[in-house]
């Protein structure tokens, strides 16, 4: 359960029955003496205008859209579940709707209509009690040029009141030291590299042991090998059990640690399952190699196939339901020579390409 | 995680109002930490320190020039009613001759810059975001915001009175004042009328930095907003000049700055101050209201 390495576990038992923590405040500290925000404005997000938080789920929304002023809906009638413990890939081209989406979740926008919930807790109507348990990134770090690392995650765990301010140079150090950024501690942000600027932002995530990571496009400008460390960090913050949720236009960055996906075009959820889910959406083809494509074409289309793509030296087809051996055996009987017969699973990227792209249409 | 579990360290700051959280027993309290951090970085910050340092230069300058242009010894016309006058027999009245001159352009600067860019400026770099994810809160940051931005004013205040003294001090002779009245006062009283002056400027400057930290909410752009909170003031400031508007003279936020004359006369009058310190919260109060009421319920896309 420890993701910041230091001895502050104790209240931070997964479950969402916690007591109340870091409530209150909120509310007569300004000038004004006015009440706090985060129960204020949030239009439609009140208790019971969503789903329960189901126990399973670390992050839901209902009917979640957002029209900004000028009338761009940005997100559509959205209905993410991910799963508790789950790397939760949040994909789609950019202008999808991703990053409005995580701005939501995380209180920073308002929804237009339906509704957050975050381990259980409504947002932004609990978004002081529930946020202190989820660590996030949005849109690309953000921090004060003239402050070194070290001072920006000062200020950063200033502004947190749930957390104790004696230990917080251990846990600053325990945060940096865990991104690789210890010795660049007392160097300015202004003279960091994009990589290591990046590393600081997930710093921030890792201030305090949390329940849920969130990150917005983490590896967006990184090289290989950066991404690489990244997609480590991601990895090894996911095997303490933390619901991890990371967005990225690029299916490739995420695939190899994602759990499961849910896929955005145009504001709205186009898919949003496990990637083996994901893959056996995709109409499997039959690749058939032979010296007659032509008259492979017409057996082909005989038994009914769909889609059938005749090329030099070979003939594809959407399998459909019939049986590779069935197809083998019409081929023999009609007289087509079959060099070889292959079914290969349809590539994630084509079917995201697919679910994203223009041009092909999908049903989601 | 719950503070509550933290025991005895002794605070580092003050005893905080009352309408504070009760925080863990010992600590320092989570809102004494957001301000400090908060202040931390105002004062920290390179181009504040320097509006400071201008700020402590120009009454310097001012008593050099005026040393200059004084005929030695002379303690021209006592009756006389002009600052500059008084200052001859008196360098405690450097102090009031900078504050006067200051309060017109320099002070309103120094605020306008750190109350415009109190919410735009971390808007603009992005570190808005990062902070009300933590989550800061948005009312609780707001009051650091502003809480910071008074009591930059009240430093730049003291820092303008503080360089007036030590270069009056040092280039006039001090003694018992004459105020403007005519009356003279003790050495002593006549620093507590200075420390009077300093407090009712400062409260005219966290006035003008309400103003600031509402049009601060307003946009990502802090140089729009400092610009924006300086024509504010100047405008405020000619209109108060044109005789044609006189009607509207006791509304506008810089009507009362440079009442604080009432302070160097025998009687004091008082109903001036007060009408002045009245009209200072109202402009706190409201716009404080605007920056709180549009801070709480806009979409952070920064």
């Amino acid at each position: 359960m420890s993701t910041a390495g230091t001895g502050t576990d104790a209240d931070t038992g997964a479950d969402a029955g916690a007591p109340e923590r870091g409530t209150g405040p909120e509310a007569g500290t300004g000038p004004d003496g006015g009440t706090g925000p985060e129960s204020g404005p949030g239009p439609e997000s009140g208790p019971g205008a969503g789903p329960p938080g189901r126990p399973g789920l670390a992050i839901t929304t209902s009917g979640l859209t957002k029209r900004f002023r000028g009338g761009q809906l940005a997100v559509d009638d959205l209905g993410l579940a991910v799963p508790r413990g789950s790397i939760y890939g949040f994909l789609g081209p950019n202008g999808s709707g991703k990053t409005t989406t995580i701005r939501m979740l995380l209180g920073l926008i308002y929804p237009t209509r339906g509704s957050v919930r975050l381990l259980g807790e409504p947002v932004p109507g609990a978004a002081a009690r529930v946020l202190p348990r989820v660590g996030s990134l949005v849109e690309g770090p953000a921090f004060y040029p003239y402050l070194s690392g070290r001072a920006n995650l000062a200020r950063i765990d200033a502004a947190d009141r749930t957390t104790d301010p004696r230990t917080a140079a251990a846990r600053i150090d325990a945060a940096l030291d865990r991104v690789g950024l210890l010795s660049a501690a007392r160097k300015r942000y202004r003279a960091y590299s994009l990589g290591m600027k990046q590393r600081l932002a997930i710093a921030t995530g890792l201030l305090r042991p949390r329940e849920l990571i969130i990150l917005d496009e983490p590896t967006n400008g990184l090289d290989p090998q950066g991404t690489r460390e990244v997609r480590g960090l991601i990895r090894e913050i996911a095997t303490d059990g933390v619901t991890v949720l990371v967005s990225s236009h690029l299916l490739a960055e995420v695939e190899q640690i994602c759990t499961h996906v849910g896929v955005m075009r145009t504001g709205r959820l186009v898919f949003q399952g496990t990637l083996d889910e994901l893959r056996s959406r995709g109409s499997r083809r039959v690749v058939i190699r032979t010296t007659q494509p032509s008259e492979a074409a017409a057996t082909l289309a005989a038994l009914g196939l769909a889609d059938i793509q005749p090329a030099d030296g070979e003939v594809s087809a959407q399998l459909g339901d019939q049986s590779p051996e069935r197809i083998c055996r019409e081929l023999v009987l009609a007289g087509v020579g079959v060099a070889g017969l292959a079914t290969p699973r349809p590539n994630l990227e084509d079917l995201f390409v697919g679910l994203t792209g223009v041009g092909f249409d999908v049903d989601g | 995680m719950s503070t509550a579990e933290i025991t005895a360290v002794p605070p580092a700051g003050r005893a905080g109002p009352a309408d504070q959280p009760a925080g863990p027993p010992g600590a320092v309290p989570s809102w004494l930490r957001l301000l400090r951090s908060e202040l931390r970085l105002v004062f920290r910050r390179l181009r504040n320190l320097a509006l400071l340092v201008v700020l402590a230069a120009l009454p310097v300058l001012l008593g050099i020039a005026l040393r200059l242009a004084t005929p030695r010894g002379g303690r021209g016309g006592d009756a006389g009613a002009s600052f500059i006058s008084q200052l001859a027999g008196n360098g405690v009245f450097l102090a009031f001759i900078a504050i006067t001159l200051m309060i017109a352009l320099v002070l309103p600067l120094a605020v306008a810059v750190v109350s415009g860019d109190s919410v735009a400026g971390e808007a603009g770099l992005g570190t808005l975001r990062y902070l009300l994810t933590v989550p800061a809160g948005r009312t609780r940051l707001l009051a650091a915001k502003y809480v910071a931005i008074v009591v930059f004013g009240l430093s730049a205040c003291c820092v303008v009175v503080a360089a007036a003294l030590a270069t009056g001090a040092a280039l006039f002779p001090v003694g018992p004042v004459t105020l403007l009245s005519g009356n003279t006062v003790p050495l002593g009283q006549g620093l507590l009328r200075v420390l009077f002056v300093t407090l009712y400027v400062a409260a005219a400057m966290a006035a003008l930095g309400a103003i600031g930290l509402a049009v601060s909410t307003f946009t990502e752009h802090p140089i729009g907003a400092i610009a924006t909170v300086l024509v504010l003031a100047v405008v405020s400031e000619i209109a108060d000049n044109i005789p044609q508007f006189a009607v509207v003279h006791p509304y506008l936020p810089s009507h009362w700055w440079l009442f604080f004359d009432s302070l160097l006369r025998t009687p004091i009058a008082a109903s001036d101050l007060l009408h002045g310190l009245l009209s200072f919260g109202v402009y706190a109060v409201i716009f404080c209201s605007i920056a709180w009421a549009r801070f709480t319920s806009t979409d952070v896309t920064a």
